[in-house]
């Protein structure tokens, strides 16, 4: 266990605190993910789990507070700015452009040019370029029976939109991918592929943060897991330490867990990308 | 009803497989929306050149491509606002305006004719930049925000022109560039305008630059759904206000080849040019939904809107069948449009 206390946190959250009005959505919240883990993040309604993930990836500003990535103390505007960084974020919502096809979904703002004057001048885009690399991007996280990459989105399921939306975070995420909530649209089939993938994101090296209110899938594949409550954090807590009725008492307020109990440090070695 | 035996089962699931033609026909129409209208434009030339011979004679087909000319550019700007889920009810005042302004310019200041186009260009620029600044920075929906600039720019060319046409012989040396674009020229048998290849030319164009440009890419992904598109780090505003700066550039040439095609410069000339460029990109295929279309339905869509005009009068007919018509003609292509969008595989 001597390597895991020297782990430093890649994500770092310390004392956030962010109002909307006479709303406290934070109330000097803290969070740390350390590499190679995936952290659920889970808590009631109102919580504060979606405010705290939206100051990591940007999309919020906290009123104070900082956000330290690898121990440099980072200020995102917006989520542009937490991309910067190789922070990226799946939603619910199955953010893709449905008329496009797979690969340029994939490629979406960050299209990839020709090289030479076609590219340069006429910002030609290298199509076969961005369908080879998204199909290798697909089988690499197990999703290899699209074949054809110049499909439009429309065409598949929610579970392959969803499974388009994670490989997008994973092609660029070089630090962290954030899913809020992936599996909220989907089917139980659906979802076991989408867990699927985080595993196999997890295995090679890349920390997740996955805010879920799927308990089970929670505990299914959660390192730790970061119990949100009343805009802090109540505790941190393992599937192997903690039951699901456990989780729930801490959300809900009716189960305090001693510091010395809680799981603040890393539990998973990390794998070596 | 009895429960279907292990054959039965099997036998419905190897149908579902099979995917009838009807099946393929939808795909098909879906990935490439400009073929519904282009059986449509070979049947039409096909029956009006059976009911009047003269349909077919070279000399009418090249006629109704310059009497494509104007509204076909018109619709290349359209295109671009409505792949963006928007519309523009104002393109044909901002045509006539920017051609007023080249004419006006020439004819009473003495400018030179490419300054005068280019002034004409600035000015269509300025009016897409209105457009679309209204659009992304006061969040006004599309559909009202050009409802206002369209009666705003007839005004204002009504004053600036005090209601007076400007014919050729007015535009001084100008008139030379400023006519250029009515300049026939034989293709083949076909009699057609530089006007003619500089609105085919920009279909090239700006087809190539929606499938190949990130700039494209990003187009469609606004139109089809802004929220996602802005998820995927796209600077939605950013490009909205690009297309319809892009637009007013597009619409100012439009504006420029109408001077060619009619020989002078009117306030008061295309009336239509807003329904008609909106009926163009429909029955070409693009969803007013955004985010689904191509520039190549549109032009087939621009064209087929000219044969039907052109084929109904050869045949004898009213001005008004022509109307009834392109009516039917939009209702059909938006229904399609709501059963193409249903696809899936």
């Amino acid at each position: 266990m001597s390597d895991l206390s020297s782990i430093q946190p890649v994500v770092q959250a310390k004392g956030l605190i962010k109002t909307f009005g006479r709303v406290v959505g934070l109330n000097s919240a803290n969070l740390e993910l350390y590499p190679g883990e995936v952290l659920a993040v889970i808590g009631d309604n109102g919580a504060g789990k979606s405010t705290l993930i939206k100051c990591i990836s940007g999309a919020e500003t906290p009123d104070s507070g900082e956000i330290m990535i690898d121990n440099e103390v980072v200020s995102f505007k917006s989520s542009l700015d937490a991309r910067a960084y190789g922070i990226e974020t799946v939603y619910q919502t199955l953010a893709v452009a449905p008329a496009l096809d797979i690969a340029s979904n994939l490629y979406l703002g960050r299209e990839k040019r020709k090289s030479g004057i076609l590219g340069s001048v006429f910002r030609k885009l290298d199509h076969s370029g961005m369908r080879t690399t998204a199909k290798e991007q697909m089988t690499k996280l197990g999703i290899g029976t699209l074949q054809d990459m110049s499909q439009a989105v429309e065409t598949l399921s929610g579970g392959q939109r969803q499974a388009v939306s994670v490989a997008r975070a994973e092609a660029f995420g070089s630090k962290v991918v954030i899913l809020d909530e992936p599996t909220a649209a989907l089917g139980v089939r659906e979802s076991n592929q989408v867990l699927k993938m985080i595993e196999l994101m997890r295995d090679r090296g890349l920390p997740i943060i996955l805010i879920s209110h799927n308990m089970p899938q929670v505990f299914e594949v959660a390192d730790r897991i970061h119990v949100q409550r009343l805009g802090s954090r109540a505790a941190v807590v393992t599937p192997q330490t903690h039951t699901m009725n456990d989780a729930v008492a801490i959300m809900t307020g009716a189960l305090k867990v001693d510091e010395k109990d809680q799981a603040l440090r890393p539990v998973r070695v990390p794998a070596t990308a | 009803m009895s429960t279907p035996t292990t054959t039965d089962a099997e036998a419905l699931i190897e149908n579902l497989d099979r995917k009838g033609p009807m099946h393929h026909f939808h795909h098909a129409l879906h990935k490439y929306p400009w073929i519904s209208p282009g059986i449509v434009l070979l049947v039409a030339v096909i029956i009006f050149g059976l009911i009047n011979h003269r349909f077919w004679a070279i000399s009418n087909l090249s006629l109704i491509t310059q009497q494509v000319s104007i509204v076909g550019a018109i619709a290349v700007a359209q295109t671009l606002v409505i792949l963006t889920a928007g519309i523009d009810l104002s393109v044909g005042a901002v045509a006539v305006l920017a051609s007023m302004v080249m004419a006006k310019t020439a004819a009473e200041q003495g400018v030179p004719g490419p300054l005068a186009l280019l002034l004409g260009f600035a000015v269509g620029a300025a009016a897409g930049a209105l457009n679309g600044f209204l659009i992304t920075k006061l969040k006004l929906p599309p559909f009202i925000v050009t409802l206002g600039t369209l009666s705003i720019f007839m005004a204002l060319t009504l004053i600036y022109a005090t209601g007076r046409t400007i014919n050729a012989d007015k535009m001084g040396d100008a008139a030379s560039v400023l006519l250029w674009l009515g300049t026939p020229i034989q293709v083949g048998g076909f009699k057609i305008t530089y006007g003619v290849v500089a609105m085919i030319l920009m279909y090239v164009i700006f087809s190539w630059i929606l499938k190949n440009t990130a700039w494209g890419k990003h187009v469609y992904a606004v139109g089809d759904d802004p929220a996602a598109a802005s998820l995927a780090g796209i600077r939605v505003n950013r490009v909205l206000f690009s297309v319809y700066l892009v637009g007013g550039i597009v619409l100012a040439i439009a504006g420029w080849i109408a001077i060619g095609r009619v020989g002078s410069a009117s306030p008061t000339i295309l009336p239509d040019a807003n329904l008609e460029s909106i009926t163009a990109v429909v029955i070409g295929g693009t969803s007013l939904f955004g985010g689904r279309g191509t520039m190549f339905g549109t032009l087939i869509g621009a064209i087929l809107v000219g044969v039907v005009s052109n084929g109904l009068v050869l045949a004898g007919l009213d001005q008004a069948y022509k109307v009834l018509a392109i009516g039917i003609l939009v209702i059909v292509s938006v229904a399609l449009d709501q059963w193409i969008r249903k696809v899936r595989s």
